[in-house]
């Protein structure tokens, strides 16, 4: 292996390249409950060229390779699960292109949240992306290919519909450009061509290595508010969901239930927000989002919370950083969910479902949900926090998310970004059709089966 | 037990119906006032129960001190009306419980009640305060609010305990007799809710206007008059209390502020716009909220004062940006003393 140790430290320099033990550690696991697998080696690329020689050299050597973003995906899908090479792309950050009037960006894929986000502040405060909840050192690929979701995911739907194009590696050393990007000069975005990103979005890193993504942006209003809408019947969550989203003029609807603080217990909060050119049109809005709530209001079974300005900051953040406080909650730093995505009709059985399970496992637990576009779906999550340094604790939330997998499943939903073993139980229950095509593609793009091996393992 | 103090022979005898006829968000006429006043005494559904906004001002109306308002809460509950929606009120009152979560210690006077307002202790200082004790949090927080959800039970079953806390964790073994109230709805509670309810208070509530002028003459040598236009934000809860508004003119005097003449201000000021929401009624916030703003900026106010800290959350960013500086009225003592504002 130590040829492949110095292939690596000539492509990218020896300050990028480590087989030690410290590194090897650090890259053998994520914040989640998932057991550490280490690499042999870890490789931080600074180009696409880079990138292309990385494969080449895996393939030559039939070493197993594994894309990295920002590793926050708490369901380990970046630990090397048969060892070989971690490709760390957090140096590929580079913002290379933002176009205003057609509103999208052109990022490296290890560009991360924090930078977009900051950039566009300083230098077109009037646009902004999708941020998701994660910390800011999430990357703008990474959560792309995941099929994430932010704070505009209302309006503008799963963080991979905001994909306009993208560049990649395949496992095979090839670059290949998807979208509009491929013919054009400019990457407004994916139709009308045959739609290929689909053979990298949802993937996790089994079917290439994908170096820069295109983005769409959005207006980033100045007037901002947001509501926050109480019941204490899950059943009546779906109409909530279904009324606010329909009228189509909030950016983000979230609901959140936890045990904690006591008053929030046996309630559930949906936050819908909402931003405006001018205050008359933030008021207009508001007062259609009312309005599509009235008949709850009416009855008294639902209400506004009467927040103040200062108290809505908090609610107005994106990233929140409440999660992180929650994330905390047990001490030791330990945090992982279940992310379902599924109808927003299982909202009811969803939230009791994973109370049950939290109760039955001994385990806190904080769900929550974040609307997809006017209410098509949604991305249901039951999280859990445990002590890192309690292996009790953390087998207990183990036991939680395995079992909240499988309800995800029974209720119809999906889990999103699974990890390994949630992956197959998804395959498991997959159409067969379904499962030999995901096999046929693996195999035509990855005929040395070295990339993210030990995930969406069809066979 | 704690039965409410409304007298039924003094209300069907009134023939003025001021509680009614003079709020200023019910527009009632002396025809529907009377209809409305019969149904209240014969326990029935009414309109008044339904649309009352619960701004506390029929107390001050009221020419006998009858406690219509309290009235209009106790039948609200008796009779299921939801001011708020359920699950808001439900919500707040777990929110506003009490924590238990008291540190018995020696006070000293003055004693400030900050009631829930932790986030104002630091303007208990400099001069004004020099030597003061505080106590805070949810705990000793005097419930008034409950007026405001038809939660009178609430009241009830929680003050005579929030009573006994201050009493007994702080005044009582620190041999202090007095308490002083930063909020008036504390002021408010001590002085007319807890009578009216027959909830008895063993310590003197003071009003933090009373401390202030007094603690002003003894400080009168430092005072460097202001000089400047002050609107004044009249808080609901001061409705209950009216006594105390020719203390807040005497504040403004010896300060050196012009208490600007505007349309909403004393019995016929606005409300901060929170209970508003709270009901539901946006449409009034908003509403409310411009006409008061509007009002404040005509007179060429630099700042708003404001003695409720719920009101100052509720307004102090609009005043803000209307190009008035919202302020607590103690801080705005501070700069008459010559000790600025905390961090400037």
């Amino acid at each position: 292996m130590e040829d492949v140790y110095q292939e690596l430290a000539r492509i990218v320099g020896p300050a990028y390249v480590s087989n030690q033990p410290e590194e090897r550690f650090i890259y053998s696991r994520d914040p989640g409950t998932m057991e550490p697998r280490e690499p042999d080696f870890v490789v931080l690329p600074a180009t696409t060229d880079e990138v292309q020689k990385i494969v080449l050299l895996a393939n030559r050597k039939k070493v197993p390779l594994v894309p990295m973003g920002g590793g926050l995906v708490l369901s380990g899908l970046s630990r090397p699960l048969k060892g070989g090479i971690v490709l760390d792309l957090k140096r590929m950050n580079r913002i290379l292109e933002v176009n205003e009037k057609s509103r999208y960006v052109l990022v490296e894929a290890g560009t991360s949240q924090g930078m977009l986000q900051a950039y566009l502040q300083k230098n077109h405060p009037t646009l902004k992306h999708s941020v998701p909840d994660s910390p800011p050192m999430a990357t703008i690929g990474g959560n792309v290919l995941i099929h994430g979701s932010g704070h505009l995911s209302h309006a503008a739907g799963f963080h991979s519909e905001m994909l306009n194009g993208l560049e990649a590696v395949l496992p095979t050393g090839e670059v290949v450009k998807i979208g509009s990007c491929s013919i054009s000069p400019y990457w407004f975005g994916r139709a009308p061509l045959p739609d290929l990103a689909g053979l990298f979005l949802g993937w996790f890193g089994t079917t290439g290595v994908v170096t820069k993504v295109a983005i769409k942006l959005y207006p980033n209003r100045p007037w901002q508010d947001v509501g926050v809408f109480v019941t204490e019947d899950p059943e009546l969550v779906p109409e909530v969901f279904y009324q606010a989203a329909g009228v189509q003029v909030a950016e983000d609807i979230t609901a959140w239930m936890a045990p904690k603080p006591d008053w929030a217990r046996g309630f559930q909060h949906v936050n819908i927000n909402y931003a405006a050119d001018t205050p008359e049109e933030l008021i207009w809005k508001r007062n259609l989002i009312r309005a599509s709530l009235k008949k709850l209001i009416d009855q008294k079974t639902g209400g506004f919370l009467p927040l103040p300005p200062p108290m809505k900051k908090n609610f107005l953040e994106a990233p929140q950083t409440t999660l992180a406080q929650f994330a905390d909650v047990r001490k030791g730093g330990g945090f992982e969910y279940v992310g379902g995505i599924m109808p927003i009709e299982l909202f009811p059985n969803a939230y009791r479902a994973g109370i049950e399970i939290a109760a039955r496992q001994g385990t806190t637990y904080s769900t929550g949900a974040r609307i997809i576009g006017p209410g098509h779906c949604m991305m249901f999550f039951f999280a859990y926090p445990f002590n890192r340094a309690d292996e009790a604790d953390v087998e207990r939330a183990r036991r939680a998310l395995e079992e909240t997998n499988g309800l995800v499943l029974d209720l119809g939903g999906i889990p999103w970004k699974a990890e390994a073993p949630a992956q197959r139980q998804i395959l498991g229950r997959m159409d067969p059709g379904t499962l030999n095509l995901m096999d046929r593609i693996r195999a035509m793009l990855d005929p040395q089966g070295i990339m993210n091996p030990g995930n969406w393992e069809v066979r | 037990m704690n039965d409410l103090k409304f007298s039924r022979e003094i209300c069907e005898r009134c023939e003025t119906f001021d509680c009614l006829t003079r709020c200023q968000y019910l527009k009632m006429d002396f025809a529907t006032a009377r209809e409305e006043r019969g149904r209240l005494l014969q326990g029935e559904k009414a309109r008044v129960l339904e649309e009352c906004v619960t701004c506390y001002a029929c107390e001050e109306y009221c020419p006998y001190g009858n406690h219509p308002f309290y009235q209009i809460v106790e039948r609200q509950e008796q009779l299921g009306i939801w001011p708020v929606p359920k699950p808001v009120t439900k919500q707040q009152i777990l929110m506003m419980a009490p924590k238990g979560k008291i540190s018995p210690k020696k006070v000293q006077s003055p004693v400030v009640n900050m009631c829930y307002f932790p986030m104002f202790t630091g303007s208990i200082r400099g001069k004004l305060f020099e030597g003061a004790s505080t106590i805070v949090g949810s705990d000793f927080f005097c419930n008034v609010m409950w007026l405001h959800f038809g939660k009178n039970s609430v009241i009830r079953e929680r003050l005579p305990e929030v009573i006994a806390n201050i009493w007994e964790h702080y005044l009582s073994d620190s041999g202090v007799e007095e308490l002083v109230c930063f909020h008036d709805e504390c002021y408010g509670t001590y002085t007319r809710l807890a009578p009216a309810f027959g909830i008895k208070v063993p310590f003197k509530p003071v009003h933090i206007f009373d401390y202030l002028n007094k603690r002003l003459d003894e400080l009168k040598d430092r005072i460097q008059p202001l000089g400047q236009k002050v609107a004044y934000q009249r808080s609901c809860s001061n409705r209950l209390v009216p006594e105390t508004q020719p203390w807040m003119d005497e504040i403004f005097k010896k300060i050196g502020a012009e208490r600007v003449d505007r349309k909403y201000d004393r019995e016929n000021a606005l409300c901060c716009g929170t209970i508003f929401r709270a009901q539901q009624k946006d449409d009034l916030a908003d509403d409310v909220q411009k006409r008061n703003l509007d009002d404040m900026a005509a007179t060429g106010a630099k700042f708003c004062v404001f003695s409720c800290p719920a009101c100052l959350f509720t307004l102090g960013e609009s005043v803000f940006k209307r190009g008035i500086m919202p302020i607590l009225l103690n801080d705005l003592c501070q700069i008459a003393l010559g000790e600025g504002m905390k961090g400037g």
